[in-house]
């Protein structure tokens, strides 16, 4: 029965991945042609028959509905079409050459994120109101809220330039280039994930079948670790999902900052330059992403608490 | 629960870190003390570095600002992608190092009586990068390439002066029927014009009339720009391309003055915040940076005096009215009052600060040949210019009591912000004026800019690329696409076409003179001031010369040894040592890199 309400889940939300990618490509594509100024738009302006040119070779000169069902058959395919400002690149080639190196800072982000936040907040919830447990949350209240393009320049000033051990910028994958937008990318979400993890296991830990388990003589160990920390995961785990997403599609300001080759920065680029393939394309992208964490965060929050079951979602 | 109370650990750390930042604390902006000081340059008869002050290794790497679309020369579009095409590729004319248009492929031309017939004699020894021969044939498959509407070239636009061009991107002519033809044999060519262009030399220099290897873009299409595909006939060729990293060139063993390059590497790095390439220069990551943030000035000052390089570049900072609409058209006394009541010395003296020039009239200073105008009132006391928009805003009907509201619109980004707040506040103290700032992000600024409904004083920038005060006045003939003004003046028009037709120089400077006088005395614009090209640059390289086109190919080069760094033969696997930690040095990718360098040196002493 739970196995046949698994399946039966996984197949509705993969189903409901298509009304909610085409709603997303609609209106990514209605706000992308909406904003004023286009692709071919710049300082110096051009000639008419150059602008018609280009035009002619993006399609861009066809009724906008057309356009619109052609990018639609396009993306079916699986081609996000070429790119307005990279003309030797399609913007499949644009993302696949982007995601690697921020699905590479961003997963290693995320892992750090979860075990030290994790870690710092079992730390403190089981001493907690002491002292260590106030110095910890407080330093992560510091950490949540200075913003990463605060907390990025001092760490170049500190280690890159004051100390000279790693780089200033730059990335050739070796792991002295990820060292610093790691730990920047990696530091709110400790800190965040810190306190989440203190908060929900003290609720936790002063529930009903904690005070059973430990009335069985459990040891402290077992009650914390195999009893009350599932449970007390779940937030961590719902604050997981898109953060996750957020991080290995890149962060604009870490890879400005840092100089890495991601795919933030097409993002930000994309939109400016009125790249209107390049931004469809890695909306698409995040979408898919977005739900498919979301996805992975739902069988997480059943695996982690018995008491959801798939039968209830039906 | 007891209430948890981090707050006084919370300001502890928050005073700890405010001090660490704060002058007070560590002096994070001290100067490295790594980096030695290179050796004194020393000349040989021949005008070049004598081989004993060189560096072993003569790597250079270059901050070059954001990554470029293309590296096709007729796509490309913008000042880094130039930068790097101007070392891979050379036009029919070049630059020499002081910015000056020279023979290049070409060795010399004729321009006819009409100035309408350029007929272009090539050397008979160049070569493409894979060895092939390179003749006229070349640049004339590569301009109608450049033309061909299926090419679809944004920058195209730059070779409507060629006859024929316009129809041929129109789609009207077939691309043969451009204005380019073999003459007697294949090296020598003929462009023939729609009319006089005097910059058209200056423009044969730039990336879209490069030549491009017809095998090569027939055999790979779109991908033909690519590491491994591209065919190039400049000083270095393309070597690897790090996605929005690297670019990496190394020296053509073809080109014609091969000998005469010591640079053998050159690394463009890519980043999109000035700051990232302070820092990188900083650690001695980079050579040369594309720029320095806006903003710190003093602190490059301070720390980096002798690293900092600051000249006169070909471009224009100024504010522009609407004529077309209230409260401006119609109105010069207001235009001339608001231009009057700008203190230029207090913007560029508080707020852009590396050694703008103020300006009162359009065109920048340094264009070979042309001493731009000025207006009486930019040798007044600011006082006396105040005194005067004071009686031309009466004059104009506006007073306390009827007081001039506007919107003053600029695009995010840079000191704009900031020299636009100057404007509202030296307005509103000397004349009472209301002004409100409207910010707007580039492209929807220029789609204002353009449909002229509700602009009313706006910013402008323009840097020129050609050393010619023609494209500056130019935009400000009636109906030019780049007429965001809505001037339209026909005395002026008719000067242009005068300056168009022109072949004596004096005469033509003469009449871009009275047109630039003209334009001024209608008040169309507010000149603020001319900029500057500003970077950093290492010590060691040398053998570039500041220009105002800020032009600055890499086979000018070269790189010093440092100081106190003993001379030794240089032995293969081992790292140069010229102080610097450059990023990619591999001690396996140094065995056989130094040695040919040696010889190339011999070489050329003896050739020279």
């Amino acid at each position: 029965m739970r196995r046949e309400g698994l399946m039966r889940h996984v197949a509705t939300r993969l189903l409901g991945l298509v009304p909610t990618l085409l709603l997303l490509i609609t209106i990514a594509f209605v706000l992308i042609r909406v904003a004023p100024g286009g692709p071919f738009d710049g300082e110096v302006t051009l000639p008419p028959e150059v602008r018609a040119n280009l035009e002619a070779k993006y399609h861009l000169d066809e009724p906008i509905l057309q356009q619109y069902f052609r990018y639609l058959g396009d993306v079916v395919t699986g081609d996000f079409g070429p790119s307005f400002r990279y003309p030797d690149w399609s913007v499949n080639e644009l993302i696949a050459r982007g995601f690697p190196a921020s699905a590479t800072v961003g997963g290693l982000a995320i892992l750090i994120a979860f075990f030290v936040g994790t870690g710092i907040g079992v730390f403190a919830a089981l001493r907690q109101n002491t002292a260590i447990d106030y110095s910890l949350m407080g330093v992560a209240m510091l950490g949540i809220s200075v913003p990463n393009f605060v907390i990025a320049p001092l760490l170049i000033l500190v280690l890159a330039i004051y100390a000279g051990w790693l780089p200033a910028g730059g990335w050739d994958w070796s792991w002295q280039s990820m060292v610093l937008p790691v730990l920047t990318l990696a530091l709110p979400a400790v800190a965040y994930i810190a306190r989440l993890t203190r908060g929900s296991l003290i609720e936790v830990l002063h529930s009903d079948y904690i005070r059973t388990a430990r009335a069985k003589g459990l040891a402290e160990r077992v009650v914390v670790l195999r009893h009350a920390l599932k449970p007390a995961l779940l937030p961590v785990i719902s604050y997981l999902g898109p953060t996750a997403a957020v991080m290995i599609t890149g962060s604009v300001v870490i890879e400005r900052i840092y100089g890495i080759p991601g795919l933030g920065s097409y993002f930000v680029q994309g939109a400016l330059n009125r790249d209107y393939t390049l931004v469809m394309g890695v909306v698409v992208f995040y979408g898919i992403i977005i739900i498919l964490l979301n996805f992975v965060v739902d069988l997480l929050y059943a695996w982690l608490d018995p008491r959801i079951g798939y039968e209830e979602i039906r | 629960m007891t209430r948890p109370r981090p707050n006084f650990l919370l300001a502890t750390a928050v005073v700890m870190l405010l001090a660490a930042c704060g002058d007070k604390g560590v002096d994070f902006g001290a100067r490295l003390q790594n980096r030695p000081a290179p050796v004194e340059l020393e000349l040989g008869e021949d005008g070049r570095p004598v081989p004993s002050v060189l560096a072993e290794r003569q790597w250079v790497y270059r901050g070059n600002g954001e990554e470029p679309a293309t590296l096709d020369p007729h796509k490309s579009v913008g000042l880094p992608a130039s930068h790097i095409l101007r070392d891979l590729f050379e036009g029919l004319t070049t630059e020499s190092r002081d910015g000056k248009v020279v023979p290049g492929a070409a060795l010399r031309w004729n321009i006819s009586r009409d100035a309408r017939t350029y007929t272009f004699y090539l050397r008979r020894d160049l070569l493409w990068s894979n060895g092939e021969p390179l003749t006229a044939l070349d640049f004339i498959y590569s301009l109608r390439r450049a033309v061909d509407p299926a090419t679809a070239s944004a920058s195209a636009g730059a070779l409507l002066p060629i006859l024929n061009a316009r129809e041929v991107l129109a789609g009207e002519l077939p691309v043969d029927q451009l204005g380019v033809g073999l003459l007697d044999d294949e090296y020598t060519m003929q462009i023939t014009l729609t009319g006089p262009t005097p910059y058209f030399l200056g423009l044969l220099a730039s990336p879209v009339a490069y030549p491009v290897n017809r095998e090569n873009v027939e055999a790979h299409g779109d991908a033909f720009s690519r590491p491994g595909n591209l065919v190039s006939n400049g000083a270095y060729v393309l070597k690897d391309w790090k996605p929005r990293a690297s670019i990496e060139l190394e020296k053509n063993p073809n080109f014609r003055e091969t000998s005469e390059t010591i640079v053998d590497r050159v690394f463009y790095l890519h980043a999109e915040e000035a700051v990232t390439e302070l820092n990188r220069f900083r650690l001695g990551e980079i050579d040369w940076t594309s720029g320095v943030p806006d903003s710190q000035f003093h602190w490059l000052q301070e720390h980096y005096a002798d690293e900092l390089v600051v000249s006169p570049w070909t471009g224009s900072y100024f504010f522009g009215f609407n004529l077309t609409q209230p409260p401006f058209a119609d109105n010069p006394s207001l235009r001339m009052a608001l231009n009057l009541a700008v203190d230029r010395q207090i913007i560029t003296g508080k707020v852009t600060q590396f050694g703008e020039q103020p300006s009162y009239s359009l065109v920048p200073p340094g264009i070979e040949g042309y001493v731009p105008f000025s207006p009486d009132y930019a040798d007044w006391s600011q006082e006396e210019r105040n005194h005067e928009a004071r009686r031309l805003f009466e004059q104009a009907g506006y007073s306390e009591e009827n007081p001039l509201r506007i919107e003053i619109r600029y695009n995010t980004g840079g000191n704009n912000k900031k020299i636009a707040l100057a404007l509202a506040s030296m307005w509103k103290q000397v004349l009472g004026v209301n002004s409100t700032l409207v910010n707007e992000e580039f492209r929807v600024f220029l789609q204002n800019r353009q449909q002229k409904v509700i602009t009313q004083v706006f910013r402008v920038g323009w840097i020129s690329d050609y050393n010619d005060p023609y494209s500056f006045l130019e935009m400000f003939r009636s109906g030019h696409r780049r007429n965001d003004f809505g001037y339209a003046n026909s005395s002026f028009d008719a000067l242009l076409d005068e300056v168009g037709t022109e072949r004596v120089r004096a005469r033509r400077e003469r009449l871009m003179f009275e047109a630039e006088r003209v334009l001024i005395a209608d008040n169309v614009i507010i000149p603020i001031y001319s900029y500057v090209s500003k970077r950093l640059v290492n010590p060691h390289l040398r053998g570039w010369q500041p220009n105002v086109l800020d032009r600055h190919p890499t086979r000018f080069m070269f790189k010093l040894r440092s100081k106190g760094e003993e001379i030794i033969p240089a032995e293969p696997g081992l790292p140069a040592g010229d102080g610097l930690t450059p990023l990619e040095a591999l001690p396996g990718e140094d065995a056989g890199e130094d040695m040919p360098v040696a010889e190339d040196k011999e070489e050329s002493e003896d050739v020279l």
